[in-house]
């Protein structure tokens, strides 16, 4: 088994620091929905959710695992670290990228994977970062969710994933795209041995991700107004040359067209999460 | 679209082939011996033709995996012994754009799927010029668990630009039916072999390529997205499709160093399209060969070497692969 490390409280303490050097800037958000200025403090108060408005703003990954763990959360495959397969170089190099964005986001890579407890029912728990290359599967996301499952199957734990993915990652081509390959298989192998998968689809989940194991899960819960779909909005309406009503592919959208279970505010995520894995505890613990 | 850069080239070889013919022709017809003229032009034309496809660029690969005269999964699928399509989602509607049923292959029953797009105008239009909508991928799906269950083996033919992004597509969830078809190959308990024949684009090809063996055809492109998708993501240019072509690594050869590719079919010079017969038949018969093999293997086996086949995709031992800084 791979080096564990121990995130209490969801959050690190480079992280912190990071916030605080910043200073002012990082005391306002501005809601890019109604335009309301908001303290920085109120907004992570209320899970990043504008308080005038409901907005869900996209949540860092350390900030999410704090809104869902009730306490601890144990990383594991943090020691699997990006490479540059296809030897990657635009206006700057692919490492180059993936260091501006790891030192940006706070995050390793795109998805950080771990064990954590959820109203005291433990769960493997994978949460993706859209400020991190845009979510964008890779080797390490896919390396680590397949890890996640894995280690789920062999704890017979049941497991959540929070998606949040404009897809596969460019930069490393057809390995990343492989990687959706892999994760299937691991979903599936997991599925069959008769565990619960859940995924939390938030703003956005596209492209690869979503056609992979967003859409694999048992029970598939969105956040309110996420852009979830398989084609970019942008691409489609250049297909069809018209613009595309503001509610398509929003999570409002995909609930009735019937492909996924339930719409939750983040404020009754948890909530929802627990009542959920209640369901999966029938052999042990009964009260 | 003939903005294909090999279909050019070819229109400026035609005029050179026109004469060899003329002087064929000629020569047969007349007394006076003119092999030498006719042997020195076939010469040159033989070098012209080295020259210009001798060595493809990956940009130039792609227009050879796009050329309309290049075979189609039909194409390989009309060349077994005998095939039996099937249709429909059993939900929706039948999408022309994924074909699929039972047929021989040289005698041994087998279930067969390509991605079949269009060899003229007309024909791009019925089938969306192969790039499949949610029902395709459905009856994708449906195919192989019924292969499955009969314990029939799986060819598949990927010939894809990608999925169809377009409204119904994302209404009847296009993104849960590429979703299920990959679990679908990935899980079926026969042997699976892929071969990439046309252009491999994104999600939407491989949804039919999750397989025990995968080839591809030497001039096929295979990638995470089309160069000119990739330009557009990245660079938001999509005029800079051929750096990205450049870029992707999305060649046989390429893929094959990866791993991602098992085995590459090689192609007559200029392409697929210039021997086709040819082609269709050694495909076939590397596709029985790659069957033959996979079957005598006990499921359990097969399934757990599917799975560590793609379990270690990624964690390659190659000096360049190695991972670069560490996470902090
Ligand atoms: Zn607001």
């Amino acid at each position: 088994m791979r080096e564990w490390r121990r995130v209490i409280g969801g959050s690190t303490e480079g992280r912190r620091e990071k916030e605080q050097q910043r200073g002012d800037a990082a005391l306002w958000s501005k809601c890019p929905k109604c335009g309301e200025v908001l303290y920085r403090r109120d907004l992570a108060a209320n899970l990043d959710v504008c308080t005038r408005c409901g907005y869900h703003f996209r949540m860092n990954a350390y900030d999410r695992i704090a809104s869902i763990a009730d306490g601890e959360f144990i990383e594991i495959g943090q020691d699997v670290v990006s490479s540059d397969p296809l030897g990657w170089s635009d206006k700057k190099t692919y490492p180059a990228k993936l260091g501006a964005d790891r030192e940006r986001s706070g995050v390793s890579e795109s998805v950080l994977c771990g064990f954590a407890t959820i109203g005291g029912f433990p769960v493997a728990l994978g949460v993706m970062d859209f400020h991190f290359r845009g979510g964008t599967m890779g080797r390490v996301a896919g390396e680590r969710i397949t890890l996640l499952l894995e280690e789920a199957e062999r704890r017979k734990l049941p497991c959540v994933i929070f998606a949040a993915s404009g897809g596969a990652r460019m930069e490393e081509g057809m390995v990343a795209l492989i990687q959706l390959a892999k994760t299937t298989a691991a979903v599936a192998r997991f599925m069959e041995a008769g565990n619960f998968f859940m995924t939390v689809l938030t703003d956005p989940t596209t492209g690869g991700v979503s056609a992979s194991f967003a859409f694999q899960a048992d029970v598939i819960v969105a956040e309110p107004k996420a852009m979830i779909g398989f084609a970019g909005r942008r691409v489609i309406e250049q297909t069809i040359r018209q613009r595309l009503p503001d509610q398509f592919q929003t999570a409002e959208f995909l609930l009735e067209k019937g492909a996924i279970d339930m719409v939750v505010d983040r404020r009754s995520l948890k909530d929802t999460l627990v009542r959920l894995l209640e369901y999966t505890r029938h052999d042990t613990k009964a009260r | 679209m003939s903005n294909n850069i090999i279909v050019e080239r070819e229109k400026g070889m035609a005029e050179l082939e026109r004469r060899i013919a003329e002087l064929r022709a000629a020569s047969a017809a007349q007394p006076l011996d003119m092999s030498t003229e006719v042997a020195a032009l076939e010469k040159k034309y033989r070098e012209i033709l080295q020259e210009l496809f001798g060595t493809l660029s990956p940009w130039e690969k792609v227009h050879m995996a796009r050329h309309p005269a290049r075979p189609t999964s039909l194409d390989y699928i009309s060349r077994f012994d005998r095939f039996d399509e099937l249709h429909g989602d059993r939900h929706y509607r039948d999408d022309p754009s994924i074909v699929g049923g039972f047929a021989l292959l040289h005698s041994r029953p087998v279930i067969v799927i390509g991605q079949q797009r269009g060899r003229d105008t007309r024909e791009n239009l019925r089938r969306n010029f192969g790039m499949p909508a949610p029902e395709g991928y459905r009856k994708a799906s449906r195919l192989a668990r019924l292969a499955a269950r009969l314990g029939l083996p799986i060819v598949t033919f990927v010939d894809t630009k990608g999925a169809d992004p377009g409204i119904s597509s994302e209404e009847h969830a296009q993104s849960e039916a590429i979703a299920s078809c990959l679990q679908a190959f990935a899980t079926a308990r026969v042997p699976v072999v892929a071969t990439i024949v046309g252009e491999g684009g994104s999600g939407g090809a491989l949804a039919l390529a999750i397989a025990d063996h995968v080839m591809m055809l030497e001039h096929s492109t295979y990638s995470v997205a089309s160069p000119e998708g990739c330009a557009a993501i990245l660079w938001s240019d999509a005029g800079k499709a051929e750096e990205a072509a450049a870029r992707l690594k999305l060649t046989a050869d390429d893929l094959r160093r990866f791993g991602i590719v098992d085995e590459i079919l090689a192609e007559p010079l200029g392409g697929a399209h210039r021997n086709a017969a040819d082609v269709v038949v050694r495909t076939l018969a590397a596709v029985d060969a790659a069957v033959a093999r996979l079957s005598s293997l006990p499921v359990e086996r097969l399934l757990e070497e599917r799975y560590r086949k793609y379990r270690l995709l990624g964690e390659w031992q190659d000096e360049r692969l190695k991972p670069i800084g560490k996470s902090h």
